[in-house]
């Protein structure tokens, strides 16, 4: 039973993440590089920047659903079973998902690097 | 990519390890949290290593931003994912448990995976185009063109 609560709180972790990271990934880009918009308007620039930014706040809301789901899930599960699974399904969702949302150009390079980290990963918990 | 910009990167690196070991240590000590008990989890921050552990979450999530602000998000999460590495690297030192061989596997696999991204370019989206200065600061763009 417990299994099963660890593996629903994996599937859930990996769905929410992956919407979190490709929510916020797009919101900094719509912001811009805010190491060169801090050296010339200052941090409160920075910060207005990204609180102006709508989809920010859906992405820490997914974030937040993925957070409270870890609480759980380590309450649950092991340490060693429920970080590594959602990573390794984090990567590969996030890659798929950044190629069709972000028009991310994902080459060989990175699909390469995608698979042999969420593959690592995997293999980290055996 | 700058000095800074690698830093960056490796803040995101140790501040999620860190973060996420301090939560499960406090997690841990809670002990399970059931569907029984649900507000358990809203109770579980005044835990002092769950709260240290969100502290440095925060620290994780603003480098995190920063690194997506100029960094496509396929760069960044391999290029940050040595943080598996730097928990079983503690474990093995700080305590002296054993890495079977199969973990090693994953320790080489991933670090394979760290330098695939590492060695090509960081950003590649068109999205990064919207976030480029218009043609009327002509100073800012040929700066953009420089490698």
């Amino acid at each position: 039973m417990n299994d099963l609560y660890a593996w629903a709180a994996i599937a859930l972790i990996t769905l929410a993440a992956t919407t979190g990271d490709v929510l916020l990934a797009y919101s900094m880009k719509r912001v811009g590089d805010v190491g060169e918009i801090w050296k010339t308007s200052g941090l409160l620039a920075v910060v207005g920047r990204i609180l102006t930014t709508p989809t920010f706040f859906l992405g820490v809301l997914a974030m937040a659903v993925a957070f409270y789901s870890l609480l759980f899930g380590l309450s649950w599960g092991n340490l060693s079973l429920v970080v590594p699974a959602s990573a390794s399904l984090t990567f590969v969702a996030n890659a798929i998902a950044a190629r069709i949302f972000l028009h991310e150009r994902v080459g060989r390079r990175r699909w390469i690097a995608a698979l042999l980290v969420a593959a690592g990963v995997a293999l980290m918990a055996v | 990519m700058t000095f800074r910009k690698y830093l960056v990167l490796a803040g995101i690196t140790v501040f999620s390890t860190l973060g996420d070991s301090l939560l499960a240590r406090g997690m841990k000590e809670l002990g399970g949290v059931s569907l029984h008990n649900f507000s358990g989890l809203l109770f579980a921050i005044l835990n002092p290593w769950v709260s240290v552990g969100i502290v440095l979450l925060l620290a994780f999530f603003a480098s995190y931003m920063s690194a997506l602000s100029w960094a496509d998000l396929t760069y960044v999460l391999p290029a940050t994912s040595l943080s598996y590495v730097l928990v079983a690297v503690i474990a093995r030192v700080r305590f002296h448990e054993q890495i079977s061989p199969t973990r090693w596997l994953g320790i080489a696999l991933i670090a394979a995976g760290v330098g695939f991204v590492a060695v090509g370019p960081a950003v590649s989206s068109a999205h990064h185009h919207a976030a480029r200065p218009l043609p009327d600061h002509p100073e800012a763009l040929s700066q953009e063109a420089k490698p």
